[in-house]
């Protein structure tokens, strides 16, 4: 049995001796975006009560992109410090990256949300952007499972909260509603998995259990463990068959929360399951480079893997509205990003990291156009967008960018992200085994892909404008994000090594 | 020599001005493009003037790009890149030239012409693989743009043929080019190096990777079967884009088979050098004999685009020093010789009788109504049929004498390819030009034809002279493309003599 010493092990509060200044310093970006968070709502109730609508959305944008602006440069200056806390977070070069990146896009996120049609109460939206923000950075930092649990449920809860905040549409609350019980059960399903994962090991500090783990090996209770953790992997990433929820989200939620939803959560949630899967879990990870599958949650993956692939790039083909087909677009991305979690194991977190914060940054700035294009009207479908390179062209400029980066076109970041994460899944031996299948099948439907990217924006260029509508006017704070966002994906694009180089 | 990257960074500064200039007015953009496209081609022509053969390509440009994957951004030239950029910049040329009357979204159209010449540049420049295949990617989604905004009939689904035949084509080098990459472990895209990697793989796996990479390439290249977006894509294209599809698109294909494909996998190319080789001659002939059918004139120029691409694939499938040089020179040739009769059919004919049937174009005189355009047509066409004294006649010729010491039951089969070509390029230009009855009713109709405007004048001269200065002195492109095939890369694929 477990010696008693090693079950308190994990629990940091029943250990003395910690350094809570390198802790306090650690949480600096949190504690900038919680403190802006409470300056947003302090600064409307005391001063705004009484001001326009307008005014008040753009001052508590302007507080919370201040304060994640200075959440971002504190991110960078502590840097990759190691181990805080008794390696409760840890602050690799890993941990560093994702902050920095899940900022940037809440940045872009708040930055649209000024040209979008934000529900009344704009300061609670703002508050609890930032409240999301917090806990993405925490879960992209957290290398224990009580912290990680805290961490993502933070992230959810505040997620829920944006989904159905647009009480004027019945889509936003029946959004809210199925994000919230699919979310919740997910919850409980990790909560219970993570609970066999203690109950196994005595543990709930990731390199204890992977050192528990590879003395112990597989056992009946350790797969139950696995699955649970899975459903609920499968769940944040929007993965097949645990998908479901995304299409309805994607487009019942007001356009800045699926943004936020789309980027920063995903890449949240990949950075918090890449390392407890590999450095927690790595022990039981299975094989996949032959065709002789080894069990372990792999094999698993790699499934959820192609069937995102395959559903996502099908039934995107059908979508009339630009939101359920960037949401089943996003599915077939959750795919991608399976394989990239699979390919850690013989690349590093690096591609997947890659793939993950680029297609964020193009998905959040889809989600923006969409934002600032349904101000004037209901949802968005695929066909409103006729026109849009005359009726807007620096929009209809934004919205190729990030849709041709979706379908991975060079020299846009999007195609890096695809050709690092197939390149390392080819990497675990050739086409030989389930993973070199995977990278292939991906490679050959992202011609699929392109058939429905060039769909949306052949209606932005190719169609012509419906007669009785003019130019689209476009709050200059968004456009000057969307550009921004646009610029970073080319940017990206052309020099990969800013990212790919940190690893 | 190493002013020739500028070729690609000109043309992108040429399409983001000719963006910004036609917000103004349409002609400050047409001038923008064709001043980034003369400029560029100077560039190449000053390089063309001071180069001296190696079978070795020079190095131009060789900067880390993404160290953790080792991809490299490395740009060099040898004589095959050299005959090939002097193709670009003179059918980038000429293509503006015969795109002046494009009247609608001018600054668009030139920027998405221009950003696909980069991509084209970047393409024959690249010695890097993974560099090679963005550029190669940079190109298709403009060609998209062009034909679906600015093309004609059937334009949307022409134009998404095209780009999900080539994104699939290029969906399958990726796959070969990545397998190679992580199956060899050297961490590097530089073709020695894959090449190197590769020779160590069994002869089984080259056969499959090759399979990928040369296939995907060929889709391109407009190789039978893979060839059915090439008429639909040429015929929906505005003049210029058919031209440049015809001109230079399809040549990157080929040239992505013959620098890519071939010395990485030799053992592959053993494998399936016959079926390459009978994909070739069926694409010849049965390309020649749909264009004999077409009552589209355009669709005729456009069978005959594959059927002649057919002897560049036939070339390299034979794979000895003649017949892969008389390729190269039939990718020069071809691409000259497609852009002039695609400039006649869709810009001096269609635009101004507004039909390309022949059925129509047999009742007017265009010969008396065009004089020029008669002349221009006819002239392309005695050079599309191999005529000597034309760029064609030392193409054809190199290939079939070429295929013939490979098998000469191709270079038979082929050579009744030429006959077909002869009797449908007869056909085309008496239909459209010299079947004119005269009669009172079409001749009224028709005399209003608007006359032939300078650019076209000026863009017919440049590829008259073109073909004819190459087809008196091959050897102005051969002394260049011979040494290239003695570099190390090439000397495992390509056997036999001196050509």
């Amino acid at each position: 049995m477990t010696p008693i010493p090693m079950l308190l092990g994990g629990l940091p509060l029943a250990v003395a001796g910690l350094d809570y200044g390198g802790l306090g310093r650690a949480l600096l970006p949190e504690a900038a975006l919680v403190a802006g968070a409470l300056a947003v709502l302090g600064v409307d109730i005391a001063f705004l009560r009484r001001a326009k609508s307008a005014l008040r959305l753009r001052a508590a944008a302007a507080i919370a992109a201040a304060a994640v602006a200075a959440a971002l440069l504190l991110c960078l200056r502590t840097g990759a410090a190691g181990e805080v806390f008794g390696g409760v977070l840890v602050l690799d070069s890993l941990a560093t990256a994702t902050r920095a990146a899940l900022l940037f896009l809440t940045l872009v996120v708040l930055g649209v949300s000024t040209g979008a049609a934000v529900p009344r109460r704009s300061a609670e939206y703002c508050a609890i952007i930032l409240f999301a923000t917090a806990g993405f950075t925490l879960m992209a930092a957290a290398q224990q499972l009580l912290l990680a649990f805290l961490a993502l449920e933070l992230a959810s809860l505040s997620l829920y909260i944006l989904a159905g905040f647009d009480l004027s549409r019945p889509e936003s609350a029946e959004a809210a509603m199925k994000y919230f019980l699919l979310g919740a059960l997910s919850s409980a399903f990790l909560l219970f998995g993570f609970s066999l994962i203690y109950g196994l090991t005595g543990t709930i500090d990731l390199a204890q259990i992977a050192i528990v783990l590879a003395r112990q090996g597989p056992s009946p209770l350790l797969t139950v463990a696995l699955v649970m953790v899975l459903v609920a992997f499968g769940f944040k990433a929007a993965a097949a068959p645990f998908h479901l929820w995304a299409p309805d989200v994607y487009e019942g939620a007001p356009a800045p929360s699926a943004a936020l939803i789309a980027s920063g959560s995903k890449l949240a949630g990949l950075v918090l399951f890449t390392r407890l899967l590999w450095p927690g879990l790595g022990a039981v990870a299975g094989e996949i480079s032959t065709a002789h599958v080894g069990a372990g949650w792999l094999p698993v993956l790699a499934v959820l893997s192609g069937a995102s692939l395959l559903l996502g790039n099908l039934a995107a083909l059908v979508q009339t509205s630009l939101r359920r087909l960037l949401a089943y677009s996003a599915i077939a991305h959750a795919g991608a990003l399976l394989l990239g979690v699979i390919a850690v194991g013989s690349s590093g977190p690096g591609p997947v990291f890659y793939y993950a914060a680029t297609y964020g940054l193009a998905t959040a700035g889809a989600f923006g156009i969409v934002g600032v294009l349904e101000r004037t009207g209901g949802s968005l479908q695929v066909r409103d967008l006729a026109g849009l390179s005359r009726r807007a062209p620096l929009l209809a400029g934004c919205l190729l960018i990030f849709i041709l980066s979706l379908a991975g076109v060079p020299p846009l970041a999007g195609f890096f992200g695809k050709f690092a994460v197939f390149a390392a899944a080819l990497r675990m031996g050739g086409v030989a085994g389930p993973a070199g299948w995977l990278a292939v099948a991906a490679i050959l439907l992202s011609t699929v892909g392109l058939y429905y990217y060039l769909i949306v924006v052949k209606q932005a260029f190719v169609a012509p404008a419906p007669a009785n509508q003019g130019r689209i006017a476009v709050s200059p704070v968004a456009l000057a994000t969307l550009a921004a966002a646009a610029a970073a994906t080319i940017i990206l694009g052309i020099f990969p090594s800013l990212l790919l180089g940190l690893f | 020599m190493s002013l020739l990257p500028w070729t690609i960074y000109l043309s992108i500064a040429g399409a983001l001005a000719s963006l910004a200039a036609g917000r103004r007015s349409a002609t400050a953009a047409r001038w923008v493009a064709l001043a980034t496209a003369v400029a560029a081609w100077g560039v190449v022509l000053a390089a063309a003037a001071g180069f001296s053969p190696s079978a070795v390509p020079q190095t131009l440009v060789d900067l880390d790009w993404i160290p953790s994957m080792g991809g490299r951004y490395h740009l060099a030239a040898d004589g095959i890149s050299m005959t090939l950029l002097v193709l670009t910049g003179l059918a980038a040329t000429a293509g503006i030239l015969f795109s002046w009357n494009i009247g609608e979204r001018t600054g668009e159209f030139f920027a998405f012409y221009l950003t696909l010449i980069a991509g084209v540049y970047g393409v024959f420049l690249s010695a890097d693989a993974l560099l090679f295949f963005v550029f190669y990617e940079l190109a298709i989604v403009p060609k998209y743009f062009l034909i679906a905004i600015w093309g004609s009939t059937n334009r949307e689904y022409g134009a998404m043929k095209l780009a999900l035949y080539s994104f699939a084509g290029s969906a399958l080098v990726l796959a070969g080019l990545l397998w190679a990459y992580a199956a060899g472990g050297a961490h590097s895209f530089a073709l020695p190096d894959l090449a190197a990697a590769a020779a160590g793989f069994p002869a089984g796996r080259q056969v499959a990777m090759f399979a990928l990479v040369f296939f995907g390439f060929a889709v391109l290249a407009g190789l039978f079967p893979f060839h059915t977006w090439a008429p639909t894509g040429h015929v929906a294209a505005p003049t210029g884009a058919s031209m440049l599809l015809a001109g230079v698109v399809m040549k990157l294909g080929a040239y992505g088979c013959l620098r890519v494909a071939m010395p990485l996998f030799p053992a592959g190319l053993a494998f399936w050098q016959p079926a390459i080789g009978w994909l070739a001659v069926a694409g010849i002939l049965y390309a020649g004999l749909v264009a004999l059918v077409q009552d589209d004139c355009k669709f005729v120029i456009g069978y005959s685009s594959v059927s002649h691409m057919g002897f560049v694939m036939l070339g390299l499938a034979a794979a000895n020093p003649r017949a892969v040089a008389g390729a190269v020179l039939q990718m020069f040739s071809h691409g000259v010789i497609a852009g002039l009769l695609f400039a006649v059919v869709g810009r001096m004919v269609y635009d101004r009788t507004h039909t390309r049937r022949l059925e129509d174009l047999r009742l007017l005189p265009l010969y008396r109504l065009l004089p020029f355009g008669a002349t221009v047509f006819a002239v392309a066409g005695l050079a599309s049929m191999g005529f000597p004294g034309f760029s064609g006649f030392p193409a054809e010729l190199s290939i079939l004498v070429g295929a013939w010491q490979a098998s000469p039951l191709w270079a038979a089969a082929a050579a009744l390819g030429v006959l077909i070509a002869a009797a449908f390029t007869l056909r085309v230009v008496q239909l459209t030009f010299f079947g004119g009855a005269g009669d009172g009713e079409t001749t009224v109709r028709s005399a209003a034809l608007p006359p032939i405007t300078w650019p076209e004048r000026a863009g017919g001269i440049l590829l008259i002279c073109a073909a004819v200065v190459i087809g008196l002195k091959p050897d102005l492109l051969l002394n260049w493309i011979v040494p290239s095939l003695q570099s190390p890369l090439f000397r495992a694929v390509i056997k036999g003599g001196g050509p």
